[in-house]
Order: structure tokens, then sequence, then C-alpha cells
């Protein structure tokens, strides 16, 4: 066994410290050293994004990111999403919109939005189902995922209107 | 209370409006969902749990002559090895999984080989250890020898007189024979109905093809998961990741050769099923290893155990024979359909020929179909099982048929459509079903009415038929002082289930779905309840939950008479008010009286209807065809269906779209791409390659609704019939665009593309 290696980050707008092997994936680190398992497992290979994470804005696949890169990076998972005391409107807009159904993809695919939202906050289709083909769902066909982002657009721009 | 099937007290007139039925509030396991609070099977982490892992066969087909697991038993942070030797002998029996059957003497030998493995994947032995490294290393020290033998994959070379044969003594069942000779064919179907020589004799056209259909994933994003906990009493808890926990706890017994009342299955969240999580895998191997260990044990498979593992769908051969008089009146069929099941007996081959002409009234019919076993993992249910092939082979004959006789397509399905009393070949007759109203929907449809112009673009319809099934279901619901009702079921929720049981609760008390709390527990928690499969959770679970709820109507009635110093009989109910001459108390005021009135107030159901509930379903495609690659791009999509009574129009919108974008992927690339040595090329999601956002448009819906008699509300089950039309509605829009008869699946680009360089 390898030894560990001591790493610091920010996770979720927290200053977090943890151990971890050199062959730790991120994503092994999130959920079993911090025991966030809202980001979820699909693959491990970086074909289905379940795992997807911001790492300093940008999405990426967990998986395919080991703990030991992450030193004093930003990470932000589906824990950090939420405001205190409300959902964001992504959150919201997957609820109103019944953009779920199993829900195991959900995590991934709010983050991958957000990131999206983040840069470009008036995305078109094309535009949300070309950021979103990174991230696979074998239950909704996408078509209330893809409404619940344009919802959510049009609510964040409201509120920043 | 017992409720006998069918059962319909307190049935509502279709035209009264519903207060809860048919809005869309939001899920109410949705708030977790959506933060990554919800509990799926991997995210429990047990104190001192040990992960498990599986060594699986490398070969498609080999004699296991030993396993020596000495070396791997002594790495530091072993703690167990397992092999089929320490699984009890296991006699043939069949158990009945919900959809479909199980032998479970073939599922022991699923869950860990014995003498032979069968497949690439097959478990072999498994061990537990400290981590998933030491695990891993462990597997590597463990010495099998193998003897290689011959393997197959595809079903018609199974079939063949000199095919490698799986298991020395499986002879061929057929019309209450049995075979004389070692052979892969398990079991030979037939119905008949009518006369199909007079009927062909009679037809003035006659169409004939043959169809092949590669074996497809379930695909569900979730890989396989269970953790199990043994007791020193002799008691085993596992979690896990399963359609039917009860389902899974039978399985589990059977395997162990335990009491059912030794295992206590805890649903976890599940990440998608689709008939893929009704058989166990994992379950017994995790329980086993805790028994040896005295620890928690944790096993997820990865994304390639998964393919490789676990339960595709068939692989299949059909051929159809369709005859029609120059009227367009459909006067024979004929069908000839061989499914593979996997390494083990007991396919879909049987809803194969009961759905392959169920839309139809065909007054002539003959159909046999063949279950065999071949090198493939053992086939599992996905959505609708065996009905998606049938269909493919059944609507492209059909298709051709309407253009030969120059009718609309739609117009000659209508015209042969199945009805009220039609009688299917396989022998039931239909109660009221909704297929000639679901067809007239897609014919005054604006996208079947929309022109669609433009080089390489057509458009292409096809139907399908599901059964639905009924089947136990058990809830109980406790009235709370606030009005508010706790309702305890035990269906697990793949998509939104809790919400639409809640709503029947909720319907039935006259109260707001928010005002109904549903919780899926766990197997000692609740009565035992069917798996969620066949389409049957809103209908039969739903069916219970309308039934606890005048149970508590009942109930609260008696108090309120109690109150009022009446008889029980007298007291009414209505719109959420109990009335009793000038008294009135609506069902949350009477709620709050509860506590200091009497006994607590719980309403209890138990169901089993024993019916089909008979969903139909007609997809409408526009594709355009790109003759430089062969990429086939759906321009636009929508499905019909008839739902009975939608109770949250949102999940059966839903259920419609996921089941059409499923489809998609059947039709245009998903398979399994085996080598001759039966070694799957592409056990990943980048190489099996399902539908992204990107590649599909919105999936516009309607929704039908013929009331079901059957239940309460109208209710059909909605879940599995989309997936069936889109590999045949998306094929006759290749034909329409490009002029191909594509009759083999996938439609990849390659194919299409040699296709159109042979045309």
């Amino acid at each position: 066994m390898s030894k560990k290696t001591h790493v610091t980050t920010t996770i979720n707008g927290e200053q977090v410290e943890f151990l971890c092997e050199p062959r730790q994936s991120l994503l092994d680190v999130l959920r079993d050293v911090l025991c966030l398992t809202g980001t979820k497992e699909g693959c491990s290979n970086g074909n289905c994004g379940a795992c997807t994470v911001l790492l300093d804005g940008v999405p990426v696949d967990s998986c395919l990111v080991l703990g030991v890169e992450v030193e004093g990076a930003e990470i932000t998972t589906i824990e950090g999403i939420a405001l205190p005391t409300h959902l964001h409107p992504l959150q919201q807009c997957f609820l109103e919109d019944a953009a779920l159904q199993c829900g195991i993809c959900t995590p991934g695919f709010i983050v991958a939005a957000k990131a999206l939202l983040d840069h470009n906050p008036d995305p078109s289709e094309h535009e949300i189902r070309f950021q979103l083909a990174g991230n696979l769902c074998r239950c909704t066909g996408y078509d209330k995922i893809v409404r619940a982002v344009q919802d959510a657009a049009r609510l964040m721009q409201q509120e920043h209107g | 209370m017992a409720i006998t099937h069918g059962e319909t007290s307190d049935k509502l007139p279709a035209d009264r409006p519903f207060k809860v039925i048919g809005t869309r509030p939001v899920r109410h396991d949705g708030v977790d969902k959506v933060t990554g609070r919800a509990a799926y099977g991997a995210d429990l982490n047990l104190p001192e749990t040990l992960c498990g892992k599986v060594l699986r066969s490398p070969h498609g087909h080999a004699r296991i002559k030993s396993i020596d697991t000495r070396e791997a038993e002594k790495l530091p942070g072993v703690h167990a090895v397992v092999t089929s030797a320490d699984l009890p002998d296991v006699k043939d029996k069949i158990a009945q999984l919900g959809e479909g059957a199980v032998n479970l003497a073939d599922l022991s030998g699923n869950v860990l080989a014995r003498g032979k493995a069968l497949y690439k994947g097959h478990a072999v032995a498994a061990v537990a250890a400290v981590d998933a490294h030491v695990a891993e290393e462990a597997l590597q020290k463990i010495r099998v020898d193998y003897e290689v033998l011959p393997s197959v994959t595809w079903v018609l070379d199974a079939m063949a007189d000199d095919a490698p044969v799986l298991h020395d003594h499986l002879r061929t069942k057929a019309m209450g024979n049995t075979g004389d000779r070692p052979t892969n064919i398990a079991q030979h179907i037939h119905f008949e109905k009518g006369d199909i020589q007079q009927g062909f004799a009679e037809a003035d056209l006659i169409v004939e093809h043959e169809f092949r259909t590669a074996s497809v994933h379930q695909g569900y994003i979730e890989p396989q998961v269970a953790t199990a906990l043994y007791h020193a009493d002799g008691h085993f808890k596992i979690w896990t990741s399963t359609q039917g926990s009860f389902t899974a706890r039978q399985q589990t017994a059977e395997v162990l050769q335990v009491p059912v009342s030794r295992i206590t299955v805890v649903p976890m969240e599940i990440g998608g099923g689709f008939g893929g999580k009704i058989s166990i895998y994992l379950e017994p191997l995790a329980a086993l290893l805790s028994r040896k260990t005295g620890r928690a044990v944790k096993m997820v498979m990865s994304r390639a155990e998964v393919f490789q593992g676990t339960g595709p769908t068939p692989g299949s051969f059909i051929r159809v024979k369709l005859g029609a008089k120059r009227d367009g009146r459909l006067t024979a069929g004929e069908a000839w359909l061989a499914y593979d099941a996997g390494a083990f007996p007991a396919g879909i081959i049987g809803p194969g020929c009961m759905c392959v002409f169920s839309c139809y009234d065909l007054p002539h019919a003959r159909v046999d179909g063949y279950d065999v076993v071949l090198n493939k993992p053992k086939t599992s249910a996905y959505r609708a099982p065996g009905a998606t092939q049938a269909a493919f082979a059944c609507e492209l004959v059909i298709d051709e048929l309407a253009e030969k006789l120059d009718l609309d397509p739609l117009e000659l399905r209508l015209n042969n459509a199945a009805r009220e009393g039609t009688r299917r070949v396989d022998g039931p007759v239909y109660n009221r079903i909704g297929l000639v109203e679901t067809l007239e929907a897609a014919q005054n449809h604006p996208h079947y009415q929309a022109p669609l112009e433009g080089a390489n673009r057509g458009r292409g319809v096809a139907c399908g038929y599901w059964f639905n099934i009924g089947l136990k279901s058990s809830v109980s619901a406790s009235v709370n002082p606030d009005g508010t009702v706790m309702l305890v079921e035990g269906s697990t929720d793949i998509g939104g289930t809790r919400t639409s049981i809640a709503m029947q609760l909720a319907e039935t008390l006259g109260i707001p779905a928010e005002a109904v709390h549903p919780e899926v527990v766990d197997t000692d928690s609740v009565g035992y309840t069917d798996v969620t499969g066949g389409s049957r959770v809103t209908f039969a679970t739903g069916m219970a939950a309308h039934q606890a709820g005048l149970d508590i109507r009942r109930k609260m009635a008696e108090r309120a008479a109690m109150l009022w110093e009446c008889e029980p009989a007298e007291v009414t109910f209505d719109q959420g008010v109990f009335r009793a001459g000038k008294n009135s108390l609506t069902f949350e005021q009477l709620c709050e009286k509860l506590p200091s009135t009497g006994s607590p107030v719980v309403g209890c159901a138990t169901v089993d209807p024993q019916v089909s509930t008979n969903g139909f379903g007609c997809h409408i495609v526009d594709v355009e065809v790109d003759p430089e690659t062969g990429k086939v791009t759906v321009l636009r999509y929508t499905a019909v269906q008839d739902a009975g009574r939608a109770i949250h129009p949102s999940y059966v919108e839903g259920q419609m779209q996921g089941g059409a974008v499923q489809g998609i992927g059947w039709a245009l690339n998903e398979e399994y791409a085996f080598d001759d040595s039966g070694q799957m090329g592409n056990p990943n999601f980048l190489d099996y390659r399902m539908p992204t956002a990107l590649d599909v448009p919105m999936i516009d819906t309607l929704i039908v609704e013929v009331p079901n008699p059957d239940h309460p509300f109208g209710v059909r089950g909605v879940g599995e019939v989309p997936i069936i039309p889109p590999p045949a509605a998306m094929a006759n829009a290749i034909y329409a665009a490009v002029g191909l008869r594509m009759r083999e699946l996938p439609m990849s680009p390659p194919r299409i593309f040699k296709a159109l360089n042979q045309k």
C-alpha cells in the first residue's frame, strides 16, 4: 500500500484537508473519504457523467481526476449547489418539470447544467444538448431535462433581471 | 382487508373531475434526489465494511477443472473466498419473479458457475478483503484451471445440430413432450388460431421476410450493488438496488437454502432497472462472504461487469408472413421466432410469441417460438421483454403491405386493429382496449398531418402492445392528527411511483397529494409486494392505496358517527368532507379529533389483480439519412399511447419519452459485439453507444385515455409500451427516406452505408 498524500482543497466553499493514496480518484475521495455521496459512480471511465463536479468552475468527470491533483483547487459538488435556505433554480426546475425518474444521473446533470448557465445564461436548445452530451440519462429521453435547463435559465435571468 | 381482483368499489364516473389525479405535483422524494441526499445502494457505508469482488470467466465457454484459492486466502487483508462449493445444492424449481420466471437451480448456477463457465463474465469465485485494491489483487491469485470449449453466440448457430451444447442435461420441451437428445433448444412454443392455410389462400397479397436483432443491454446508469450483514443469530440483512425487495429476498433465500424470514432486504434508492434488476447477482455472494467473515460486505459491479455479467435482452431471429385482401383486410399471419435466453433456459420467447400479432385482429394465425441457450449472459427482462423484437418484424411487414396495397399505413392498421372482443393468437380475448383511439389520435396528430420535405428524409409509424401485469401489492396508511397520512409501501420507486401511488390515496381521501407522505420500506415492514416491473406499480399498488383509503374512510366514518351519535351508515363522504345530517367535518378536522376519541386510524389493503391492463402505443418519426456516412438523424418524434388514466401526466410523458429514446438507441446503435470466442468487445459506454442528449430531438407525447375497466381510476400500465414501436417506426422511416428495408438491428451507420452502396 502506497503512502498517503496530504491534500488541501476547497469543496463547496469550505477548506478541506484529506489524505489519499496516489491511485485514488477524486470520485473515490469525495465518496469514500469525505462521505460526499451525492456525486454518483456510473462507469468510472468518463463516459456517463454521473460523477460530474466543477473543478475551478469547469465540469469534469471526477472519476478521471486523481485526488492528489486537486491541491489548491476549488471544487463544487451537488451538495454545494443549493443555497442554505432554498434550492438552486436548476434544482427547482428539475423538480417542477419532472426532469428525473430514477435520479441517479441527476446530480451530474445539475452540476453540468450549472456550468453551462454560469457561462452562457441564455443557451439555445442545441447548446444545452451539446453541453449535456457527456451526461447519460437512461430514463427520461432528455426532453424534460432540456426543458428544465431552459426554464432555469429563464428563471435565473428574471432573478437577475 | 383482502381485496379480490378487479373490485372497483367507489367507482368514479368518468366525467367527474378529479382533484388530484391528472395534476402534476412535485414528487415527494424529489428534493433529496436533486440535492444528492437520496441514498442509493452504493451510498451505504456500514462500519467495518469489507469490499467484495467477483472473479469472472475470461472464456465464453470452458470446463472448470479446478479452482485453487489458497494463495488468495493467504494475501494479507483478504478475509474470505467463496466458490460454488460454498453454495448449497438447489433443486430444479420454478419461481415466478413477477416479470418472468426462473429455475432456481439455474439461478444458483448463474450466481456462481458450477462445473462450467457458460459465458465470458460468468462469476466463478468471490473474495472479501479490506479494500477494493486488495480484493482485486486476491482475484488475480485465484488459480482456475479451464478447459476452453467451443462457444456459440448467435441463436441460429446455437440451434444447429453440430452446435456446442451448453447443458448436457437439457432436452427440448414442446407441447407436453420432452426431446431425447442433448440440445440448446430449451423450449418450443406453438400458438394457433383458425386455419392459416385457408387464410393465406384467401389473401391477394402475401409478404414474408426474415429479421435479426442484436442483444442490447438495459443500460441503467447505476451498476448492481449489494451490502450484506450476517448476524450471529442466523439472520441476514441485505441492502440492495432491486426492482423487487421481496423477490430479491425469495431468490436469495432459495440460493442460500435458508427460510425467507431469516433475510431482511432493504431496498435502497434504485438507479434504473428496466427489468435488469429483478434477478439477483451479488446478494447471495455478499451474504455468503458476510457469514464467513462476520463483517458487513459491500459489492459493487464495474460497468464492464454490468455488461458482461448481467442480463441483456435476447438476440433474435424472426420470420413473419402476413396475407391481406386487396381492400387491406388481413387474412392470415405466421411467425417463427427464435430468441436466445443467454446461458440458461427460460428467456422471454413466450411474450415475444404472444405479442408478435397482438395489435391485429387476425382470423387465422400460427406462431412458433424457440427458447435457445448460448454463450451469453443469462438474459433478463428489458422493458416489454420480447415485444420490441417481435414488433420490429411484424410492423415492417405491415408497412410493406400498406405500400403494396397503396394504403396509408395507419389506415391499414386501423382497418385491422385489435379491439374489445378480439382474441389474441395465444388465447386471451381483449376487454375494453384503446388501440383504435390511439391510432386515430396518431392519424389526427399535427405531426402526421405535416408535410415532410427534403432529400433523404422519410416518415415512419409503428404500433406496440404490452400486457401490463397486476400481481400482489400491500400498503398501509396511518392517519396523523394534522390531516396528513403516512403511506407505507413496498414498491421500489424507479420513476416517481411514490407520487403516483400517493396521489391515488390523496384522491380517495379528498386531500392534496402533498398531504400524503409515501415511504418505501424493507421486507420486514410491509406486506408482500411484487416487483416494480410489468408496468404494474401505479396500477396495482395504486389500487391498494385506493383500497387503503377506503378503509380509512370507513374507520373515520365510524368515528364521526360516534361523535355525532348516529349510525356509521348515515355518514357520507364526498370531496374530502364527512357529513351526516347537519353535521360536517373535513378530513383534516376529523383527523384532529382522532387522538382524543379512540384508537389510531390505520388503513390497510392488499391486492392481487390477476389481469392484464393492455397498453397500446403508436409512434411517428421523421428521419434524415446521410448517404455519405449512413448516419440516421431523428428530426421529429411523437409518441401516442393509451394510459387509461394518467395519474401524474408528467411522469406518464416521461415514461413515453424515455422508452422512445431507449428504442431509438436499440434501433440505431446499441448492440453486444461478440467475437468468435464469445468475447464482448464493447463492454463500456463509449463503445456500447446509448443515445445522448445531442442524438435526439424533443419527444412529443400525446396521452390517450380509454379508462381500464379493471382499475378504480381507469389506470393502465404505461412504462413498457413506449420501447416497442421505435425500431420498427425508425426502419419504416428509413425506407421512406432512402428506399432501404433494413431488417436487421441495429440500423447502424456502417450497416446503412453498406446497404445504400449495394442498392
